[in-house]
């Protein structure tokens, strides 16, 4: 299975996000903001890091770059679409997903492994997950925290669109606790920590053992066996 | 020329972190007249041709899809300023 991944100006976490979706067991195809070409990919993950600088607001000039014309179709479609941080600021932009990210509560960055409890399973992204089941994956933003209307709160908790809430202390503010969302069909999927740090031992956040935690890797897995299926 | 000012500001109901980090450094340095702050955001559009109803839809139309994310934030204000007039009273 191909697997997109899209580099804009300003995108950190590109050459991790090839390496996570290598170590899944598949292949990652370089992306290019500027063009108008998913060059025929399965999936697409839109990587985190500081596209435009955070100019405007985060991730508000990358969602309306060229190729993300092709990547709401896509995404209507039903290709699964996974955004993380920047990412996912960029998925709220283009309307993707609801509700906005902003500064977070504390007003200072925070990195940090995070425990996330898995609200909902019956998404491209976290279908090899059991409902309810905790996982560590590191965090890292100063613009995380999620609000939206109360409105908008009400629907998207009765539309059971959560996907990840943080447990124990709120690193960001967000409203309900809330770390990651899809949407209604649950191709699309957002969330502001960084499963593409926890898939290789020794290099992902520390669980039992010293940076351990391979978490991250069921993510990118769960995509991959619902494309093959 | 002339200025068209786009005045944008967090929604009422979305908790302002910058506004009240304002207020509380307010309070900190004595102006305890003032209860609230909330933080915006000004954009300046400067045009080169005449001010034309058309313009200024298309100025609206610009501020509620780029400028502001209308989920979270409020266009609150779209205004010209007459950059010839101005620079006469000064």
């Amino acid at each position: 299975m191909r697997v997109g991944v899209i580099t804009f100006p300003g995108t950190l976490d590109d050459r991790d996000a090839q390496r996570a979706v290598r170590l899944a067991g598949h292949e990652p195809v370089a992306l290019w903001h500027g063009e108008h070409d998913l060059h025929g990919v399965d999936a697409l993950v839109l990587p985190g890091g500081f596209s435009y600088g955070d100019y405007l607001r985060c991730g508000a000039i990358a969602a309306r770059s060229p190729i993300m014309t092709e990547v709401v179709d896509a995404a209507e479609r039903g290709m699964p679409v996974l955004g993380i941080c920047n990412g996912f600021q960029m998925l709220t932009e283009a309307r993707l997903l609801p509700g906005g990210l902003v500064r977070n509560q504390t007003g200072v960055f925070v990195r940090r492994d995070q425990v996330l409890r898995v609200e909902r399973t019956s998404t491209d992204w976290t279908n090899r997950f059991a409902d309810g089941q905790e996982i560590v994956i590191p965090l890292k933003n100063g613009e995380g925290r999620f609000v939206a209307t109360p409105d908008e709160v009400a629907r998207i908790e009765g539309e059971g669109l959560v996907v990840f809430r943080y447990v124990g202390d709120d690193p960001n503010g967000s409203v309900d606790a809330i770390a990651g969302l899809a949407d209604a069909k649950g191709n699309v999927v957002g969330l502001m920590p960084h499963p593409e740090h926890a898939v290789e031992l020794g290099f992902g956040p520390t669980t039992t053992r010293m940076k351990a935690g391979l978490d991250g890797l069921d993510i990118f897995k769960s995509a991959l066996e619902r494309i093959a299926a | 020329m002339a200025l068209i000012v786009v005045d944008v500001m967090p929604k009422a109901e979305i908790l302002d972190p910058q506004g009240k980090a304002v207020t509380r450094a307010l309070s900190r340095l004595g102006h305890g007249a003032v209860g609230d702050v909330r933080v915006g955001k000004r954009f300046e559009l400067q045009v080169d041709g005449p001010v034309t109803d058309a313009l200024l839809a298309e100025v609206r139309q610009v501020a509620d899809d780029v400028l502001a994310n209308t989920v979270i934030e409020d266009v609150v204000d779209i205004h010209v300023v007459d950059e010839a007039a101005q620079g006469a009273s000064l």
